[in-house]
């Protein structure tokens, strides 16, 4: 990834490179940052602005459906919010309930996408190998808001296919979406459908990654699949596993238009996942001064897994 | 010994199929929803074979309503896609050619702007588009659809530059060539595959966009399809045939575009990160 750019800076630094830069006024120092501003400061004004306004937002009350707020100008409130919001049960509950969504869906994600990345490998069936594949794409590239409708029509009480399939394994039909067991089951099994084939991609291109030659010589030391696996395709596959960590943790902090759609959140605080919270509490109680301390705290905890993802991955080109 | 590789070999195939019906199936149910009528959508258990009618499709096109959103969305999307790739791809051009001081970081700080949740800037970007008056515009979700498309064209299209040999810009340069020139002529046209893709994602991931277009189009006329779409989902009696025919409207053309690029679905889902 970095030995291009390495090549061409030492051909900048030729003699012969400085001495055409010299001639002509456009090659100035200055010339990147003409590139680059007009992409910087609109997402600087676009990214920066807003959150500014948001921190700002966060030290006042500001509930903009209150007369008292609105007469009083918003008020400033110091840390008022903050406190509130780490002494609100709501908030922990549905940050709690995020990690617990993270911890069901994840590791369903990974054992499934190793399955399948495996089987995508295996060689054979090249012409249905190549079709599953292609297919993996559907999931990742569907709307969530749809993903979110199709949730609600499989998972309907009365008609769902989901009954159905469930009765074929002689299981009685239940209320999915109306109990809060089935209702968390039903947005797992939705996020384990749209993100599997995601895993088991970066799973694949692992597996692509390992030397032929290598791969064929343990075939002819080894029957067992499992000690190929563990000796000689796992360790190829590993790197893959720290970026779906990482990813999906941010993913699953930002998830809402699925679960939104299908639960709205309910019933109860079943689904309540921190976005479907953070938007309830913004938008339907409109206290936007406690909502953006929430997005703040939400942003600070998205930093630092940003950062960590950053650090791990793009140490080397530093 | 011939028997023990036939039987692998089939339990491959078969493992395959699941595969495979695990993928498309909701996909496929939504299609097939869309085209029962209400009473065999409503029939339980479901009924798998049908006859099949295109009713549900004739009465959301002849409804502006799904009409009017398609069209919003087609209107964002579009405009999102040509600024990030008008203001990614020069950015690009300078992440991958240039050397200066603070590189590492400009390109941490461009990539982190995807990790941000919508949540995060939803709250206040409502508060200041209602304030400067741009609540209700398309103009205000093309411009926070650059805070995720951006990133992508900018990630995309400098690996895709980066790979153009350097030899071709020092020789344009004897030429006497201006940097804007050789952007223009060599690296636009030869990294024209990753412009391409990334434009597609750009398009893809604001055409499918919920949270900002919930909260800040609420005048019927201007919302997005995903929302005409969510909004089905209020009242009683609920249209479940023209739901499954708008979902499919939405879904179907991003999925096309999603195969046509999906060698590069995962690095640009990944930022590379896989590499």
């Amino acid at each position: 990834m970095t030995s291009v750019p390495q090549n061409l800076s030492t051909q900048l630094a030729s003699p012969d490179a400085r001495g055409a830069r010299r001639h002509h006024p456009g090659y100035s120092r200055w010339m990147p940052f003409f590139f680059l501003a007009p992409a910087v400061i609109v997402l600087f004004s676009i990214g920066i602005y807003p959150t500014l306004f948001a921190i700002a937002t966060s030290f006042r009350r500001y509930n903009i459906t209150r007369r008292a707020d609105l007469q009083d100008g918003f008020p400033f409130v110091g840390f008022d919010n903050y406190f509130a919001v780490l002494h609100d049960r709501g908030f922990w509950d549905s940050l709690l309930l995020t990690g617990k969504f993270y911890l069901s869906v994840v590791p369903v994600q990974i054992a499934l996408g190793i399955l399948i990345a495996l089987m995508l490998h295996r060689p054979g069936w090249g012409l249905l190998r190549a079709i599953t594949r292609v297919s993996l794409v559907v999931p990742l590239a569907t709307t969530y808001a749809v993903v979110g409708l199709i949730g609600r029509l499989v998972f309907n009480r009365d008609f769902g296919v989901a009954n159905q399939f469930m009765s074929w394994l002689g299981v009685s039909s239940s209320d999915w979406l109306g109990n809060p067991t089935g209702a968390f089951v039903a947005i797992v099994v939705m996020d384990i459908w749209q993100w599997t084939p995601f895993v088991a991609l970066i799973f694949l291109a692992g597996l692509s990654m390992v030397p032929v030659e290598i791969e064929e010589a343990a075939r002819l030391e080894t029957k067992s699949p499992w000690a190929l696996l563990r000796y000689v395709q796992l360790p190829y596959m590993l790197p893959g596993l720290t970026a779906i960590l990482i990813l999906r943790s941010a993913d699953v902090l930002k998830l809402f238009d699925t679960v939104f759609v299908m639960t709205r959140g309910g019933p109860g605080a079943a689904t309540d996942l921190i976005s479907i919270y953070v938007q309830r509490v913004g938008f339907k109680v409109f206290d936007l001064g406690l909502a953006s301390a929430q997005a703040i705290l939400l942003l600070i905890l998205t930093i630092v897994l940003s950062r960590l993802y950053i650090h791990i991955f793009y140490r080397e080109i530093e | 010994m011939m028997a023990a590789t036939r039987i692998r070999s089939l339990l491959h195939a078969l493992g395959l199929l699941v595969v495979l019906a695990f993928a498309l199936f909701p996909f496929y149910w939504m299609i097939t929803s869309s085209l029962k009528d209400q009473t065999e959508l409503l029939a339980s258990p479901p009924v798998w074979f049908f006859r099949p009618t295109l009713s549900n499709y004739m009465d959301i096109f002849a409804d502006t309503k799904v009409t009017t959103a398609v069209l919003n969305s087609l209107i964002v999307a579009v405009s999102t896609t040509l600024l990030s790739v008008v203001l990614g791809t020069p950015a690009a051009y300078a992440l991958a050619r240039f050397e200066f001081r603070g590189k590492a970081d400009l390109w941490f700080w461009f990539i982190s702007n995807r990790m941000i949740s919508p949540i995060v800037l939803a709250l206040p970007v409502y508060l200041l588009s209602r304030q400067v008056g741009l609540l209700n515009t398309h103009l205000v979700l093309v411009l926070i659809y650059l805070t995720f498309n951006l990133p992508i064209v900018v990630w995309i299209c400098t690996d895709q530059f980066r790979s153009i040999p350097p030899d071709l810009e020092q020789s344009a340069r004897l030429e006497g060539a201006s940097q804007f020139d050789i952007f223009w002529r060599i690296y636009l046209p030869l990294g024209l595959p990753g412009v391409a893709v990334s434009a597609i994602f750009a398009f893809i991931f604001s055409w499918n966009e919920l949270l900002y277009a919930l909260v800040l189009i609420t005048s019927q006329g201007l919302k997005t399809a995903p929302v005409v779409a969510t909004n089905f989902m209020s009242g009683y009696e609920l249209p479940w045939g023209k739901i499954m025919a708008t979902g499919t409207v939405i879904v179907l053309p991003v999925t096309v575009f999603a195969m046509l690029v999906s060698r590069h679905m995962i690095r640009g889902l990944t930022m590379g990160a896989t590499k």
